[in-house]
């Protein structure tokens, strides 16, 4: 695990420091701009879709969902990042207690 | 928009004061949630010191999350590390908009990497001025950097003191905090259509791999739509 942990935090430094030391020129091609905005979603919406559907290697529907119902009531309320993220799991908690 | 003249003028007391009000808003609340993803990482099977290291050597939260969910989801450490850096791969964009207006060198430049994170760019990359902007990154950097790092101890000796993190729906929070990161990126038709062909992705793919694959099955799609849709204007997010 702490291989991991320090390998990737050192690849995630070096890719700051890239932004700030390459030229322009070499990252400024549309293809690389376009797909680097587009990975952010894709990952995003695919450890969501993971962390709230997958077990193992099965899909089931359980309190996570409802928890993820309640923080898109959150975010369409607008509610700050805190206050999502403790709703979703009061949700979860309060479904697993009934 | 990079125009020597304006850019170099000097910054007036009143705006540095305002820059640096605003900086702090946004560090107090970035930062505080540092505790859920303290709590979340050790309810994930990390120790306390991995997951502080994270929140200080790592340093960008979207990937801290990743790591720690694909660990908790039961992939390896591994596949865990390849959706960090993956994620991480924007803070590159961020830095190629910074280095004009910030123009550090040397070990300035080494330190303001790594504060190149979505909330210091948001700080940094409107301003007018060269002054502004630096005003505005290093004390959102900063503040961030500081807060974050305490709140994720705080997080991180909470969540093990708690005991089974399903109980408090920790698992359900990890799912509320990616959405919370998705929401404001879903500004665009093209954004929303990759995160829903994303998702089937990688839904298809969690009974057929091992547990992380499906997260890196998924960023398939965004290289492949990238790839089809370059002819079109770039998008941009916040």
């Amino acid at each position: 695990m702490w291989a991991a942990v320090l390998v990737a935090c050192g690849g995630c430094y070096l890719l700051k420091l890239a932004g700030l030391s390459v030229p322009p020129a070499v990252l400024a091609h549309p293809v690389v701009s376009r797909t680097a905005d587009l990975i952010p979603v894709a990952l995003l919406a695919a450890l969501l879709t993971v962390q709230v559907l997958a077990s193992g290697s099965a899909l089931v529907v359980d309190a996570r969902l409802v928890g993820l119902a309640v923080a898109v009531v959150a975010l369409l309320l607008r509610a700050p990042f805190l206050v999502v993220v403790f709703a979703a799991a009061l949700a979860a908690a309060l479904v697993r207690a009934l | 928009m990079p125009d020597t003249g304006p850019l170099d003028a000097p910054l007036p007391p009143a705006d540095r004061s305002r820059i640096l009000r605003d900086s702090a808003g946004v560090a107090v609340a970035t930062g505080l949630y540092g505790v859920s993803f303290g709590a979340i990482s050790v309810a994930s099977g990390l120790s306390v010191l991995q997951s502080c290291a994270l929140s200080l050597l790592m340093f960008t939260g979207a990937s801290q999350f990743a790591l720690v969910g694909v660990v908790a989801g039961g992939g390896s450490a591994w596949s865990g590390a390849a959706s960090a850096a993956l994620l991480g791969t924007r803070n590159t964009l961020y830095g190629l908009r910074l280095a004009p207006l910030l123009q550090h060198r040397g070990p300035r430049r080494l330190l303001a990497a790594h504060l190149v994170i979505d909330e210091s760019t948001a700080m940094a990359a409107t301003r007018e001025s060269r002054a502004a902007a630096r005003t505005g990154f290093w004390a959102t950097g900063l503040g961030i950097f500081a807060l974050w790092n305490l709140a994720t101890l705080v997080g991180a000796l909470a969540g093990n003191a708690l005991g089974d993190p399903r109980a408090y729906g920790l698992d359900a929070a990890v799912g509320g905090a990616f959405l919370a990161l998705l929401w404001p990126r879903l500004d665009s038709r093209g954004h929303r259509l990759v995160a829903v062909l994303a998702a089937a992705v990688a839904l298809g793919l969690v009974p057929l791999t091992a547990a992380g694959v499906p997260v890196l099955g998924a960023a398939g799609v965004a290289l492949l739509v990238g790839a089809l849709s370059a002819a079109r204007r770039p998008g941009r997010t916040a």
